[in-house]
């Protein structure tokens, strides 16, 4: 047990490197699926290649063979990625660096450098995901990886004593992290400008709508956002979240086109009024998510013409906001001249004829545009209509296509022929994306919309009514809007896996799961400055600002630090209980007068004791014996300690 | 720089260190004697630390910022992990055999754990020469450490300063504490060969020059005497009874040998004589000859035996030094 090197300039040992490549292939495990396979299997073999110097004895590979290796697989990344500092690319990049730090880590010093490579690595799978999960996964990582630094500085010390090191400073460095998670002043980032493409894989509604494009996000089971409503949540059907309306059609795609904000009024009247608050997953866009109708405007955010919530910035993070909103409310009757007209536009260029004809048809036939209404859900209603999520593709006259041939089709194929039908018959329409529905979670009662609640209606123009929403879908397979897609499409239909009804104890355990991954978002992952302004203010510190916060937080991790000595040095202070027991012993004898000499050994002391005190002679001598045995014996057992204080405890000297 | 300064002002450093060297008896590293700075890891770690920290700020990462903050709590308990691995040892200076000039006395320091924890990789180095050595104390257990320090010339070699120092567990502190135990060794002036002097006539008018060739000579066997050289133990007979006994020879008694400084020749300078003086006491010890010793103020009368080798041999150790 004896070296002559410091731990830190000691060379790795294979132990100490199996430990440290062990934790590296829990750290890069998640970007290993990511990464293009060469790659992963190029970061393996450096990691075995270290390890075949270390268990050869062999001397390691020279710095132009490693930077030779380096260049080459850097040279396939940008191959691979045509850049080096993207997000993606950077990340890879670092996983491989890793695998190189190692062909040139020869002491335990370079190594715990690589070990710091690891802790970096950790960091960068939550670029991807911070599920509960990962946070898991990554939590096993970072204890290995601590165990494995303990090892560095203990290179002779037992893998499970150093285990067990690991476990006692991460659990003392809990409540620091805490207490830092907590209280660090937190600034909304981000501080410059990120890679082109760290916000790629965000799903979500979009700013166009063409024939199929809703169903194909529909088939996603992706969390869009969880709403949770103060009291009674409204029922499914009155569920509209409203997203981007649609105004300008060409040919086959609807888009948003020019838009701008208003200052936003409350909506007056209205049936119930609902309190809420929306957790919204990002998405790269501006809009919020909101009930129909919104009456209150959350932070930093406006309102569009066309009563859409836009946020002042794209939603990159989680977002969370608080809302309310009232069904029904007493309509704004009045639009601008322009914005009719554009609610009337149609393509030239002669598409969809046969709708056309029929709209003309129904104009000619009405009297006022109520009645043109009727007619047009009427129709819908009796076309016998096929809801589907894989509807037949569709040519260049979309509408007519549908309407009239293939009659199969999802949402935004019935909004899209509704809105044409309506400005064909010459009534201002509009076709609104968002979301409908949304399920609710009987554990926690939060309202959960997915990806797959996406949803198109219409919003019609009626004088002396306003705009007047129109669910077309609704009109031609009523179950949809009723009772969710689920029980509306055909049962062969390929519906994400756990909307299938045959899955109902699955959606139990899913239900439960997402009741506890929406506190995990809430408040781990949603912890951001507005949250620790709230979460300041419930605990009695209102406008904390970060002066505040880093005063408290330096007081906080002082007084940790000084629990953390007085434990270091109660666990070093506890002293021998043979000791203990006999300075006991010696008090009680001292209170008669029988002070012990400090030169005076034991066996002297009970003697004299004794002689002073012939009453308790018996178990004087007794005590100073068994203390001998004890303290100075072989075989000091716990019986003798026990049995020592025992008679200490029972020993009267009067 | 600062070192340089301790090193230059040895006040300044004995009061800051707070020591008043030597210490007698056991020495025990209380809390205000250990001293902890982060080592140049602890720097790599704070770095890895602030990037984190930044990253997380930039791509507001949650998980980001619960790690970053989860491994400065790591490094906070680390700190305090480190000086507990130090505080509170006792150590206590181990007897130092004599050595010869120009060889290095083996120091032994024991290292008392004194807690109920293990405190591994603790490093004892010796500031005079660098000599160092790891140890792990075990828990409720002593390590014994063995300096090697060089003896350059004869005298009373005290140990001197003793860095105790230790970065477990993560090695980003480095804690450590300064020493200086009682330990002294006796170091023996360094022998010079040259032929012994002439066998003095009061035992032995047949006057023998050379080493006596009456140690060959077997007389008997006689109890075993602790000044006795390992060398005559007559171990096959201890074998067969469980008495020790020496063996005795003629030649034994037959000759007295003084080594005397005025015997030398003149010319010499005090450390020369005195290494030809141990050269002789070696030889007339190898050659079993009774032999005494005298030095002007000293004189030790003849006998033979490790004892009275080592008697002679730190007398001319400590001949003339305070």
């Amino acid at each position: 047990m004896i070296h002559p090197l410091a731990p830190e300039l000691r060379p790795a040992s294979a132990r100490d490197l199996a430990w440290l490549i062990a934790s590296l292939v829990l750290v890069i495990a998640p970007h290993a699926l990511r990464a293009p396979w060469w790659l992963t299997l190029l970061t393996l073999c450096l990691y075995g290649w270290r390890m075949y110097f270390v268990l050869n004895r062999a001397p390691l590979p020279s710095r132009w063979l490693v930077l030779g290796v380096a260049a080459v697989a850097m040279l396939g990344v940008w191959i691979e990625f045509r850049t080096l500092f993207g997000r993606q690319a950077g990340i890879l990049l670092l996983m491989l660096f890793s695998g190189l730090k190692l062909l040139e880590t020869r002491t335990h010093r370079d190594a715990a450098i690589a070990a710091f490579l690891g802790y970096f690595l950790v960091i960068t799978n939550f670029l991807y995901t911070q599920t509960i999960p990962t946070a898991a996964a990554m939590g096993v990582a970072l204890f290995l990886l601590t165990a494995t630094l303990v090892g560095f500085s203990a290179p002779q010390r037992p893998a499970r004593a150093n285990l067990r090191t690991a476990a006692l400073l991460l659990a003392h460095a809990a409540p620091a992290a805490l207490a830092l998670f907590v209280l660090f002043p937190r600034v909304q980032g981000p501080l410059w400008g990120l890679p082109q493409d760290a916000y790629a894989g965000m799903t979500g509604l979009s700013d166009t709508m063409t024939p199929g494009s809703i169903a194909g996000l529909a088939q996603s089971d992706a969390i869009a956002f969880r709403a949770e409503f103060q009291g009674e949540s409204p029922p499914s059907a009155q569920r509209y979240w409203r997203g981007p309306v649609l105004w300008d059609f060409v040919g086959r795609t609807w888009s948003i086109g020019p838009t701008y904000l208003v200052d936003f009024v409350a909506p007056q009247g209205g049936r119930a009024t609902y309190r809420y608050e929306v957790v919204l997953e990002p998405h790269n866009r501006h809009w919020l998510f909101a009930l129909e109708t919104a009456a209150s405007l959350p932070e930093r955010a406006r309102m569009s013409f066309d009563g859409q919530l836009v946020a002042n910035s794209p939603v990159r993070a989680r977002l969370r906001y608080e809302l309310a909103s009232v069904i029904a409310p007493q309509p704004a009757l009045n639009e601008s001249a322009g914005a009719l007209r554009r609610a009337l536009r149609l393509p030239g260029g002669g598409f969809n004829p046969r709708a056309g004809a029929l709209a003309a048809q129904w104009r000619a036939a009405s009297a006022d545009d109520a009645e043109v209404l009727g007619r047009a859900i009427a129709f819908l209603r009796q076309g016998r209509y096929v809801y589907t999520l894989e509807p037949p593709l569709l040519g260049r006259d979309s509408v007519d296509e549908f309407l009239f041939d293939t009659r199969e089709g999802f949402c935004e194929h019935f909004a899209s022929a509704f809105v044409f039908l309506m400005r064909a018959a010459g009534i201002p329409a509009r076709v609104v994306t968002g979301y409908q529905g949304g399920e609710l979670n009987p554990v926690d009662s939060i309202i959960t919309v997915r990806q797959s609640d996406a949803h198109a209606w219409a919003e019609v123009f009626l004088a002396g009514r306003g705009w007047v929403r129109v669910d077309p879908t609704a009109a031609a397979v009523p179950g949809r809007v009723e009772s969710g897609l689920a029980r509306s499409v055909p049962q062969a239909a390929a519906l994400p896996l756990l909307m299938r009804p045959q899955l109902e104890w699955l959606r139990g355990v899913r239900d439960r799961w997402e009741a506890v991954a929406h506190k995990w978002n809430v408040w781990v992952l949603g912890y951001n400055p507005e949250r620790q302004r709230d979460l300041m203010a419930s605990i009695g510190m209102r406008d904390a600002d970060w002066r505040t916060l880093t005063a408290t937080l330096f007081a906080f991790l002082g007084a940790m630090t000084l629990v953390l000595l007085a434990w270091s040095l109660k666990r070093l202070a506890r002293p021998d209980p043979v000791q203990k027991a006999w300075r006991a012993f010696c008090r009680k004898l001292a209170s008669r007068g029988i002070e012990r000499a400090p030169s005076e050994g034991p066996r002297d002391y009970a003697a004299r004791a004794a002689h002073a005190l012939p009453v308790a002679r018996q178990s004087i001598l007794r005590i100073g014996a068994l203390y001998i045995t004890l303290r100075y014996g072989a075989d000091a057992t716990a019986a003798g300690v026990a049995r020592l204080r025992q008679l200490v405890r029972e020993f009267r000297p009067a | 720089m600062i070192t340089r300064l301790l090193e230059r002002h040895p006040r300044f450093s004995n009061w800051l260190y707070g020591f008043t060297p030597p210490e007698r008896g056991t020495v025990e590293l209380v809390h205000r004697r250990v001293y902890i700075v982060p080592a140049r890891l602890g720097w790599f770690f704070g770095g890895t630390l602030l990037v984190l920290l930044i990253g997380s700020i930039n791509y507001a990462l949650s998980l980001g910022f619960a790690l970053t903050f989860l491994l400065a709590g790591l490094g906070l308990a680390g700190m305090v992990h480190t000086a507990r691995n130090l505080a509170r040892i006792a150590v206590t200076a181990g007897r130092a055999e004599p050595v010869f000039a120009g060889e290095s006395a083996q120091f032994r320091l024991f290292l008392d754990g004194r807690a109920a924890f293990d405190r591994p990789a603790v490093l004892a180095r010796h500031l005079g020469s660098g000599s160092q050595l790891v140890v792990d104390i075990p828990p409720r257990g002593v390590a014994e450490v063995v300096l090697a320090v060089p003896a350059q010339s004869r005298g009373r070699l005290a140990l001197g300063r003793v860095m105790l120092e230790t970065r477990f567990p993560l090695g980003l502190f480095r804690a450590w504490s300064y020493i200086e135990p009682d330990a002294r060794c006796v170091v023996y002036p360094r022998p010079e060969r040259s032929p012994l002097p002439p066998f003095s006539g009061e035992a032995a008018a047949g006057a023998l020059h050379t080493p006596t060739p009456g140690s060959d000579d077997f007389a008997g066997l006689r109890g075993y005497q602790r000044s006795d050289s390992p060398r005559h133990i007559a171990w096959k007979a201890v074998a067969r009874s469980d008495e020790m006994l020496t063996k005795q020879f003629a030649g034994d008694a037959a000759a007295e040998l003084w080594l005397d400084a005025r015997l030398l020749p003149a010319g010499l300078v005090l450390e020369q004589r005195l290494s030809r003086l141990a050269g002789w006491v070696l030889a007339a010890e190898r050659a079993g000859a009774h032999y005494g010793l005298r030095l002007p103020g000293v004189e030790i009368p003849p006998a033979r035996g490790e004892m009275h080798r080592a008697a002679c041999l730190q007398a001319l150790a400590l001949y003339q030094v305070q």
